[in-house]
């Protein structure tokens, strides 16, 4: 029996590619120089960080008093940043992982872009995680040391640890994940650079692909790792984020207290990182022209994605609505009434429509095959979901069970200073990553190019009698 | 495999596994009725004990509620069936055609199951049961003595006229979706072509939206408002991800039956290991589910959420444990590795038994609010499942042999049969 992939699907590697065009359209980039658009945007980029970093030496310089944040708001800028910036990075591992579970092959175009932007986006939610303790150089106590060491050991109880092992697995594992997949395109770009003669190049990528030589073995070892890893990394998928959730859930502070938190949680860090994705691909493919590798279909499958997690987010908030009235919680009731028609009832009506209602354009096909509409929607999503974590922190956290002690909080202009340094952190790298890196993993791209390139489904679709239109 | 050849095969429901099937049913009857004969005298001590007006201790309580347990149990697998064609259709999933007329077979058992739960709703609003609390018209009326302050806020939402109402548009939906689904894959064998599978995939997405935000809603109607005072707001995608999995182990066990009988030789080893695959995720899912609820209750430790588990602990104690026990660590141990995937008794073993542990979990969603304390699983209850078991088998065993047991004519048959992993 053949195996054909049937010929309703479309094909996922467009104009006719060659095995050698893959290799020679992805090196591209790598292989040429920066053009003058790179360089206006990376200097931004860097500018950006370095300001971002000013203001963290402000705060450990001074304090952190420096922020906004007071005794009643304890948790606002650093912990939304931390928890959106986390959030970004899931659908790296998603992609990755989860994807290669479910053999997904559209994914063999967009997941080491996606996975390193899981790993820049971690690190710039560390930087938020690291700081918010106030004295950041005592942060070595976070990790749980022998009591010889002069104390006892940290608390396993609380939830805030947990996260800190969650966090660093996850980071390590995406990181491992990441670089397995890049060792036999490195060895395609060192092979790359020893035909053209460049020694020095190819002895830095010599060293990155760790001997690979392409034989039959190396593939098997890849394959068997890369399952083991896909394996381990797709209940990190859910464990990360259930476990950032708890941060929250576990406690008796009403709008966080909720069952509903880890799964709604992990699917609102699905949606907002597959925007991120959106974002940063839709660039990429324009600049590096790898529009027959990222294609249409491609950003219709992570449109599709975006709906599905938009709507289960839906779901959550109006469940959490209801259930603050039907619980007859008043404290509950209240935080939920604070938190649309509250002071902050903007960040409130920004969530819903950023994130319950602008994603459902994504029903029209004509909406979600669009590039420039995909583009902005891709935005709206991640500014929803970052007043999605406001709403949940500052609104919640302002008008507590003690009336007397109501108050408001306002970001200080170190805190936006540090967020737009994250901002610039994950530019500067990502632009970094995309020169020297291969953006596309196209090793892996050769194998789905018998059955999924246009040429080779145009012959079978021929054969079939049935015509096509690729 | 030839074309000729898929198109003839038919299940063939043969009168001795009817007349097993009637003897399961049978037996189901027998126990039934003795264990209510039993448990004539041991209610009236219970009922004694208890000062006399305590409705839970009622033997009628207790088969209501158990209809409600087995309802509700095989109703939630043919909806997750329905579901579950959907998904492929919206996903375009191909190697799930080859045994679609399974689960396309289980979903018929829809209609049946929600109305037994439609049955026990109405008998319990005229006052035949009291697993309803909040049915009883005088916790709202503030004169009385049986006034309940948090039931009176909730009223607006158990009105009868908005109860009703949802109740009906919901299954209404439901059962609407599963019988237009059914009756396009069967066209689709007559007429072919891909207009079928277009139209199927639009309906699809508009049934899983629809599915996803209703089907929270009826276990808070059905299962949650039991214990009338406690909300929890992940409770229905829980009850879901329960529902799911009891669907893909009744999907496999029919698949091994009929691979047994030699009639779905083109099955292969990689999609009993993909479905093998499926019992093992959601089997996490539901873990991950549970333990997500239980978990965070238990630290937060707020008493009107916590007695809830604090009634599960009291007086199901060790069903309690060995229930989500059982339904976590033997699909993860036994079905970690691949081999055991494609091999047919490990998947027989622990299908069988988180069956019947999910069934044990469903019991223990419906019977501590109903019945409480004076709960049991005895000949009665046994004799219920039995006769449920035996019916629904039956049910979609006769559904299986109405239509040719390939959808023929789906446009990704071809890539499904050449599936391999």
């Amino acid at each position: 029996m053949s195996s054909h992939e049937s010929v309703l699907r479309e094909p996922l590697v467009l104009g006719d590619k060659t095995y050698s065009d893959i290799t020679a359209e992805v090196c591209r980039p790598i292989e040429g120089k920066a053009n003058k658009y790179w360089y206006l945007v990376f200097t931004v980029a860097v500018i950006a960080f370095i300001w971002g970093f000013s203001c963290l030496a402000m705060t450990i310089g001074t304090g952190i008093g420096q922020w906004g944040a007071n005794k009643t708001v304890g948790w606002a800028w650093d912990i939304t940043n931390f928890v959106w910036w986390i959030g970004i990075g899931h659908a790296g591992t998603l992609i990755s992982a989860v994807l290669l579970l479910f053999r997904q092959k559209w994914r063999m175009a967009i997941n080491r872009s996606a996975e390193a932007m899981t790993i820049f986006a971690v690190l710039c939610a560390a930087v938020f995680v690291t700081m918010h303790t106030g004295r950041p150089w005592l942060d070595y106590w976070l990790f749980p040391h022998a009591n010889q060491f002069g104390s006892l050991w940290v608390n396993f109880n609380s939830p805030l640890m947990w996260d800190v092992f969650a966090v660093s697995t996850y980071f390590t594992i995406s990181l491992v994940f990441w670089y397995t997949g890049l060792i036999p395109d490195f060895a395609g770009v060192r092979d790359r650079f020893k035909i053209k003669g460049k020694p020095m190049q190819e002895k830095i990528y010599r060293i990155l692909s760790f001997g690979w030589s392409g034989r039959a073995k190396d593939w098997q070892r890849f394959e068997e790792v890369s399952l083991v890893l896909a394996g381990l990394s797709t209940p990190l998928v859910f464990s990360v984020h259930s476990i950032v959730s708890m941060d929250f859930a576990t406690s008796i502070v009403p709008g966080w207290h909720t069952t509903i938190f880890p799964p709604y949680f992990v699917a609102g860090a699905i949606f907002s990182g597959f925007a991120m994705v959106l974002t940063l691909l839709l660039i990429m493919r324009k600049v590096f022209k790898l529009e027959h590798y990222i294609g249409i279909k491609h950003i219709e499958y992570m449109n599709i994605i975006i709906i599905m997690t938009g709507s289960m987010v839906g779901v959550a908030y109006l469940s959490e609505l209801f259930i603050s009235w039907y619980s007859g919680v008043e404290y509950e009731g209240y935080a939920f009434m604070n938190r649309a028609t509250g002071p902050y009832w903007w960040s409130y009506w920004g969530m819903m429509t950023c994130n319950v209602i602008s994603p459902q354009l994504f029903w029209f096909k004509k909406i979600r095959t669009s590039l420039l509409a995909t583009f902005i929607l891709s935005i709206v999503v991640n500014i929803g979901m970052w007043f999605e974590r406001f709403v949940i922190i500052v609104t919640s956290l302002h008008r507590d069970y003690l009336p007397s002690s109501w108050t408001m909080y306002h970001p200080t202009w170190i805190e936006v200073g540090i967020f737009i340094g994250t901002i610039g952190m994950f530019f500067t790298f990502f632009l970094l990553f995309a020169r020297v890196f291969p953006v596309i993993a196209f090793s892996e791209m050769k194998t789905i190019l018998k059955s999924s390139g246009s040429q080779y489904k145009r012959k079978f679709a021929e054969s079939k009698g049935v015509k096509v239109d690729y | 495999m030839s074309a000729i050849e898929l198109n003839n095969l038919k299940y063939d429901f043969t009168a001795k596994s009817k007349r097993n099937l009637f003897i399961l049913m049978g037996l189901g009857v027998i126990l039934l009725i003795l264990g209510v004969v039993m448990n004539m005298g041991h209610e009236h001590a219970a009922v004694d004990a208890h000062g006399g007006d305590d409705p839970r201790a009622h033997l009628g309580q207790r088969v209501w509620a158990n209809l409600l347990v087995n309802g509700f149990f095989f109703g939630a697998i043919a909806l997750a069936a329905t579901f579950f064609y959907a998904l492929q259709y919206a996903a375009q999933v191909a190697w799930s055609v080859v045994f679609q007329r399974i689960f396309s077979a289980v979903s018929t058992f829809l209609p049946v199951g929600l109305i037994i739960i439609l049955v026990v709703l109405a008998v319990g609003r005229f006052g035949g049961h009291h697993i309803y609390h909040w049915m009883d018209q005088s916790v709202y009326d503030i004169s009385s003595e049986h006034y309940d302050s948090i039931l009176a806020h909730k009223h607006a939402y158990f009105a009868d006229a908005f109860f009703w109402a949802r109740i009906i548009l919901f299954i209404g939906g439901w059962i609407m979706y599963q019988r237009w689904a059914r009756k396009r894959t069967l066209e689709e064998d007559l007429v072919g072509g891909d207009s079928i599978f277009k139209k199927n995939i639009t309906k699809a997405a508009i049934f899983l939206v629809f599915f996803g935000f209703t089907s929270s809603v009826f276990s808070w109607d059905v299962i949650m408002s039991i214990d009338a005072h406690w909300y929890s707001t992940l409770f229905g995608w829980y009850v879901f991800a329960g529902m799911w999995i009891g669907a893909i182990i009744t999907f496999i066990m029919i698949l091994l039956h009929l691979k047994n009988r030699g009639q779905m030789e083109f099955v292969n080893a990689s999609h009993t290991h993909d479905l093998g695959k499926w019992m093992f995720a959601i089997s996490f899912l539901w873990t991950y589910l549970w333990f997500s609820q239980f978990m965070l209750i238990w630290y937060s430790d707020i008493p009107e959420e916590v007695v809830y588990f604090q009634q599960r602990w009291e007086y199901f104690n060790g069903l309690f444990w060995v229930t989500m026990f059982v339904n976590f660590a033997f699909p993860m141990i036994m079905l970690m590795s691949r081999d055991a995937k494609r091999n047919k008794h490990y998947l027989l073993f622990v299908g069988t038994l988180i069956f019947i542990f999910h069934w044990c979990d469903t019991f223990m969603l419906i019977m501590p609010g109903s019945v409480g304390e004076h709960w049991g699983i005895g000949s009665l209850e046994i004799g219920m499942f039995l006769f449920f078991l035996g019916g629904f088998i039956f049910w979609i065993m006769n559904a299986l042999s109405k239509a040719p047991l390939v959808a023929k004519n789906h446009p990704y048959l071809e890539e499904g049969l050449g599936h391999n992993i």
